[in-house]
């Protein structure tokens, strides 16, 4: 039983020092179960995120008030369902089929980012996705080019470049509507108010209550707590809303020369967490809608995959039968 | 270009154009709602074409008739007379198979139909576009080909769902090989081949795979017809509805 124990703290302190390395692990090379876990957890995640999040954005395809937007927006969600596709096949190496994530994101088991269970009332909801959701996004994002596990950090090289695509794209939308007519300012305006704070909130719980923080930044699954990254987005956002006369809704909000360890940055309000935590439980605005709308897919979807099921089956067997 | 030319390279540039724009917008209420990733992946790519397909087409209608400013006034601000395109690609989609089926029909007529223009037009720069356009309906045909043998060889349940898509979109397919005037016109220019002048290619190619699907090949005789008049179904209304939403509710504006 010790000879056990000994064992297990010897390859667990292995595993640590490989990390410390910065060398990756990969699919094949032993790990401890938790960190497994944590990926699988992480990755799924992020892959039902890149699924659900085609919902807000994909309800204004069909609405795009230029061909050229309506181009881009249809480009973007495809990239969103591609990102999809690559999360879902990382976390597979991992040992977790998609069918099973997916069943899970269907029963509701799986979260998904909080974000996407918020209305896309407006044209303008697109720009404010794109400029602060995908902001929010490549400041988590980016780190985890580096993360140790292989197959997440290389998925994720990809996947930040078309989402600092998206991001540009999204702000140029909100600079355009800022530069246009009153309708189009205050449409503008008025998504940034919506948007703001939930985006801030996408960054987790504070550093104090967010419990898998410690290890994930050990095993360098994470490189910056949550608190971190979101510093760094208000102190990106914030110029930016100034830039197109845009006014971020946060009275609070000020330049504080003693934030980043007295480089200065901005301070900010409070955070409603009551609300964070109610949208996780499954109380936001579009909760329902957003899982239903894939419970609904996925259901009508069945003869289609049973039939490509029955398909391959008998093509296999007609191709045996040949040879 | 002498006018009565520009009208006739102007019209049938529409035709096309509106062809296109209205299954592209179909095609996108997909996105997100598809059976599997894959496909959410793949039908917003195909619409991305066939609406990038109807862009190109608008800003070389724009070039030829300066009423219209650019090719945003084209897709968005006419009245719904004002559109030329066939009533099939206005249909709802109804299920997975409906649409796939609908999207074999139809591309696989644009690939003959491009493959055409390709070796003769007298319009240069839609000879010119021909090439990008029939390799990227070749592949949509393919892409739908196979959907369409995989459905109808599937299950008991999934031949019988095709079987119901042949026989809702069978009335449209006469509207699709219908020659008229301006289509005689347009041959006899060497501008655009006449529709009748494909349906030998298409219907063997549709056949063969309808077969490979067990699935029967629909009588093709005129019923439904009117889009290529401006006379639509009342599906069309909703859909410009949607469609020219944001350029009615904010005329005169940038986006």
């Amino acid at each position: 039983m010790a000879r056990e124990q000994n064992e297990k703290i010897a390859s667990l302190e292995a595993f640590q020092e490989k990390i410390d390395r910065d060398e990756k692990i990969e699919p094949k090379d032993s790990m401890p179960e938790a960190y497994r876990k944590t990926l699988i957890r992480q990755i799924g995640q992020h892959a039902h995120s890149e699924v659900v999040g085609m919902l807000p954005e994909g309800n204004w395809i069909t609405r795009a008030p230029t061909l050229r937007r309506k181009l881009s927006l249809l480009a973007k969600v495809q990239d969103e369902a591609g990102h999809g596709l690559y999360l879902y096949c990382a976390a597979e190496t991992l040992g977790k089929s998609r069918m099973e994530m997916t069943q899970e994101l269907l029963s509701g088991k799986a979260k998904y980012s909080s974000i996407f269970n918020y209305p896309t009332p407006t044209w303008a909801d697109i720009g404010a996705i794109g400029w602060l959701v995908d902001g929010a996004a490549i400041m988590n994002q980016i780190p985890l080019c580096r993360c140790s596990y292989g197959p997440y950090a290389r998925a994720m090289i990809r996947i930040c470049k078309e989402e600092s695509f998206h991001q540009r794209q999204g702000y140029e939308i909100m600079l355009t509507l800022s530069r246009g007519t009153k309708a189009q300012k205050e449409m503008a305006q008025r998504a940034l108010n919506r948007w703001w704070w939930p985006s801030v909130m996408m960054f987790g719980p504070s550093d104090a209550d967010s419990p898998n923080t410690e290890n994930s930044v050990k095993w360098k699954i994470k490189r910056y707590t949550n608190d971190e990254l979101r510093q760094k987005f208000v102190d990106a956002i914030v110029p930016q809303a100034e830039k197109i006369g845009l006014t971020v809704p946060d009275k609070d909000l000020k330049w504080d020369k003693k934030r980043n360890n007295g480089q200065g940055g901005y301070a900010y309000g409070e955070i409603n967490w009551d609300e964070f935590w109610r949208v996780v439980r499954g109380d936001g605005p579009m909760n329902n809608e957003r899982i239903s709308a894939k419970q609904k897919a996925w259901n009508e979807g069945s003869w289609v995959r049973a039939a490509a099921h029955a398909h391959a089956i008998k093509k296999q067997t007609a191709l045996q039968a040949a040879e | 270009m002498k006018s009565n030319m520009a009208d006739m390279v102007f019209e049938g540039l529409l035709r096309i154009a509106d062809d296109n724009l209205i299954l592209g917008h179909r095609t996108s209420e997909w996105c997100g709602h598809a059976p599997t990733l894959e496909e959410d992946l793949a039908l917003p790519n195909i619409a991305l074409d066939l609406i990038g397909h109807a862009q190109t087409l608008y800003c070389l209608a724009c070039e030829i008739n300066s009423r219209y400013k650019n090719e945003d006034q084209l897709a968005f601000l006419r009245l719904e007379h004002e559109y030329k395109n066939l009533l099939l690609v206005e249909q709802e989609n109804g299920d997975f198979g409906n649409t796939v089926l609908r999207l074999f029909y139809f591309s696989t007529f644009m690939k003959y139909f491009w493959e055409r223009v390709k070796i003769k037009c007298c319009f240069k720069k839609l000879k010119e576009f021909s090439e990008k356009a029939f390799l990227e309906t070749s592949y949509h045909s393919k892409y739908a080909s196979q959907w369409v043998i995989t459905l109808g060889d599937g299950t008991d349940e999934s031949n019988l769902k095709m079987s119901n898509a042949i026989a809702n979109l069978e009335p449209f397919l006469g509207e699709l090989f219908n020659n008229d005037d301006f289509t005689e016109m347009c041959s006899q220019n060497d501008f655009l081949p006449e529709p009748t002048s494909i349906f030998d290619s298409w219907k063997n190619e549709v056949e063969a795979i309808l077969q490979k699907g067990n699935l029967d090949f629909p009588d093709i005789i005129l019923k439904k017809r009117g889009g290529r008049k401006g006379e639509h179904s009342e599906a069309f209304g909703y859909l410009l509805s949607d469609l020219q939403y944001m350029q009615r509710a904010y005329p005169n504006s940038s986006w």
